[in-house]
């Protein structure tokens, strides 16, 4: 007898017409050395890794940038506005970026507060939309707020960003829920970005159905960054195929998994 | 001698020669211009431009790369 199994199959994540071959994105800041860094985001099958935009440090004008130690030909630079707020600020940080000349997408953040560094929604939407009227692809950081992570899709951003829980907390995914209905009313691909402190974080976050997810401080301040890295990999794939698995109901009686006929009499 | 011109980099004021272009800053600086981009008075120059860009007594120049980041 042949029975057929069907294999569920994922189709890559696709943001702004690109194809990315991981759903997992990782930072580049706060890592101790640069070599722990490379194979950390190695370790963790990335494609897409975010930079930031600084001044040349002219008092140590051979000061290597990031890119002496991650070949743009080999990952996906995505240029972030971390660190601006006000939207005119992140219109300036995101030109830059964008002359840079690698791409034309941009992790937007508007920053509103110092001590969560929660998103200005109102600076952020602004700066969506002049950044979407210039053609950048804008992803953008944002609470998770529906109505928000609406308002961001219809000014044309490519991907709306939600965060888990506090840039660099590591608390995890605390609302569920308003990731889900984010997911689930949105057309743009939805990547949870910030909070996943560790491997079940990102597992968890990826059975929510979200598209992807991105972090930085789960791997840069891990013990071993390698290691985290590979868990992040492992994580990721893991929650992504258990969404598209379908997983069981959930019931507060037990339920034998061995039959209760042919007992011994 | 006037030769001379004061401009401001990264918020840094520096005296450089009345004639410099952009690209004669980055020299200056010994910096790669395809590893940096260039803001002048919060315009962005394009690669292209800088060498024909001249520098004038005041300019605001802002010279950017990236680095790690979240």
């Amino acid at each position: 007898m042949t029975t057929s199994a069907t294999t569920t199959v994922d189709r890559p994540l696709t943001i702004g017409g690109r194809e990315f071959r991981s759903r997992l994105m990782v930072g580049t800041g706060k890592y101790q050395n640069n070599t722990t860094m490379v194979e950390a985001i190695e370790a963790s099958g990335a494609e897409t890794i975010t930079v930031a935009v600084r001044r040349v440090d002219l008092d140590r004008s051979k000061q290597e940038g990031i890119l002496y130690h991650l070949d743009p030909a080999r990952f996906f630079l995505l240029a972030n506005t971390a660190g601006c707020y006000t939207a005119n600020d992140a219109i300036r940080y995101a030109r830059l970026a964008r002359e840079a000349g690698f791409n034309e997408f941009i992790k937007l953040e508007v920053i509103g507060d110092e001590e969560t560094l929660f998103p200005d929604v109102a600076g952020l939407l602004e700066a969506a939309e002049v950044l979407v009227r210039e053609g950048f692809k804008v992803m953008a950081y944002t609470n998770d707020d529906l109505i928000t992570a609406l308002r961001l899709e219809d000014a044309g951003c490519a991907a709306v960003m939600p965060l888990a829980s506090p840039i660099g907390s590591g608390l995890g995914l605390v609302n569920p829920y308003t990731i889900r209905i984010i997911k689930r009313r949105l057309s743009v691909p939805v990547i949870v970005d910030a909070g996943v402190g560790t491997a079940s974080d990102a597992c968890v976050t990826m059975e929510q159905g979200v598209d992807g997810v991105l972090m930085n401080t789960a791997l840069a301040a891990a013990a071993d960054p390698v290691a985290m890295g590979r868990a992040m990999k492992c994580a990721v794939e893991a929650g992504r195929l258990a969404f598209l698995a379908g997983r069981m109901k959930q019931r507060e009686i037990a339920v034998p998994s061995s039959p209760t006929k042919g007992m011994l009499g | 001698m006037s030769g001379m011109i004061r401009v401001v980099v990264n918020g840094q004021e520096r005296d450089i020669d009345r004639s410099s272009t952009g690209l004669d800053l980055l020299r200056v600086l010994e910096l790669d211009p395809r590893t940096v981009v260039v803001e002048l008075n919060e315009e962005i120059v394009r690669r292209p431009s800088l060498s024909e860009i001249r520098l004038r007594d005041g300019d605001r120049i802002e010279i950017v790369h990236f680095v790690g980041g979240g």
